[in-house]
């Protein structure tokens, strides 16, 4: 029999996993993280990329995550994802532009797709792209 | 026969009012069905975060974050959170009740007020008050994403780093059941110290990665964050609960109405008949 530990990845629209766990592969902001059970406590931010839960020696699901914290105590891991790609401009960018709303409140303003949600876009599809891209290599 | 036509012609206006407040009600009680999924589905995220910020208040961290120290009050920054459109009963109008109430309380207390609104009932609400509208965000639709708010919290939360504020609250509806929809007024900045967990006693700390000031930075900030949006999202199964149960009391008082209507109209047609025999009936006689 060998060691698990629970895993639950959570996003804040929805509970994306939650079981039992022999490993959990997870990218890491200095690097690539293999958790096994009774890892000591540790906490970190993740990368957009992709996400690994080995359940069984032959039965593993990968999640594609956007970035996210990653907790660890001895047996429970916790992934709390961010469901979209948030760099400090964008968020930058939104902010200013509520901003611009509030002064003008009452007036309708279109949006603009601004070169910094765009390159944000095209890195998070290019992620996801990979990480099919790999799991389609693993499955066929 | 000319007897009633004003009464037939309002029964018919009140009948096509019907219809619309019906439809209105299935609408309403179908998207509740989803927005109270959607509710349900943000839970986990604040559980699990909350559950991490208790751990980590456990922990040693040697880096005290600005978001855990409690400042004197001298301005506080509200984010309040309503429906985009109307015809929900009493929702947002009770909701700006307590609000209001919470200002001059404020107000006398000489503290200024910063205020952010999601939803464009808000925005309307405060565009014809006084106040210092600093970020205002509406039309997110039934199914609201967190970036879509990103911008008023990131607003209010350089506020609160730069010290122009030293409270953060967020107002909105907490979805008690499907009748019932009660206006919350809940703490966000500083964060309110929770009570411990037994289970994790001794003296123990994280490894932080990349360090502990960059990882508390950034769970705080996504703390908040989910805790807005999950107001955000509640709010939302509270307005279509609200209109469903709105437009239900609509379309039985239209039917009410209607009935009497009805009534008032058999009865005159009635009496229209009967004084026209008895008018023949007396031309008969007189002949």
């Amino acid at each position: 029999m060998t060691m698990t530990v629970h895993v639950d990845i959570v996003s804040a629209e929805k509970e994306i996993f939650s079981g039992l766990a022999e490993m959990i592969f997870a990218p890491g902001e200095l690097g690539e993280l293999g958790i096994s059970p009774r890892h000591a406590p540790l906490i970190t931010k993740l990368n957009p990329g992709e996400v690994r839960v080995k359940v069984s020696e032959n039965e593993s699901y990968a999640f594609y995550i956007s970035g996210g914290i990653l907790e660890v105590q001895p047996h429970l891991v916790t992934i709390l994802a961010d469901t979209a790609i948030r760099a400090k401009d964008i968020d930058e960018a939104l902010a200013l532009d509520s901003k611009a709303k509030a002064e003008d409140a009452l007036a309708d303003k279109s949006g603009k797709i601004d070169y910094a949600t765009a390159q944000a876009e095209l890195a998070q599809a290019v992620m996801q792209l990979r990480t099919l891209d790999r799991l389609r290599k693993r499955g066929g | 026969m000319a007897v009633g036509k004003e009464i037939r012609t309002k029964i018919a206006s009140i009948k096509n009012t019907q219809k619309i407040t019906r439809a209105m009600e299935m609408v309403a009680a179908s998207k509740m069905r989803k927005t109270k999924d959607r509710m349900q589905a943000t839970r986990p995220y604040s559980i699990k975060i909350g559950k991490i910020i208790k751990h980590l208040a456990q922990a040693n961290p040697e880096y005290k974050h600005p978001y855990l120290i409690v400042r004197d009050v001298k301005r506080v920054g509200i984010i309040l959170v309503s429906s985009d459109r109307g015809l929900c009963g009493g929702l947002n109008s009770n909701l700006f009740r307590k609000t209001l109430s919470q200002l001059i309380e404020w107000d006398k207390a000489n503290v200024a007020v910063d205020v952010c609104t999601i939803g464009s009932k808000a925005s309307g609400f405060f565009s014809n008050l006084k106040v210092n509208l600093v970020g205002q965000v509406s039309k997110l639709g039934d199914a609201p994403r967190l970036q879509d708010i990103a911008g008023v919290i990131k607003i209010m939360l350089d506020a609160y780093e730069a010290g122009s504020i030293d409270e953060l609250y967020v107002v909105s509806n907490e979805f008690v059941n499907t009748m019932t929809q009660r206006p919350i007024i809940e703490q966000l900045l500083p964060v309110v110290a929770c009570e411990l967990d037994e289970t994790l006693n001794g003296h123990w700390d994280y490894i932080y990665e990349p360090d502990a000031k960059d990882v508390l930075d950034h769970l705080l900030n996504r703390f908040i964050e989910s805790k807005v949006y999950q107001g955000l999202v509640e709010n939302n199964a509270c307005e279509q609960s609200a209109r469903m149960v709105a437009m239900k009391s609509a379309s039985d008082n239209a039917g009410n109405l209607i009935s009497e209507l009805q009534l008032i109209y058999n009865k005159a047609r009635q009496a229209a008949i009967t004084q026209e025999i008895s008018e023949i009936v007396a031309g008969a006689a007189a002949v």
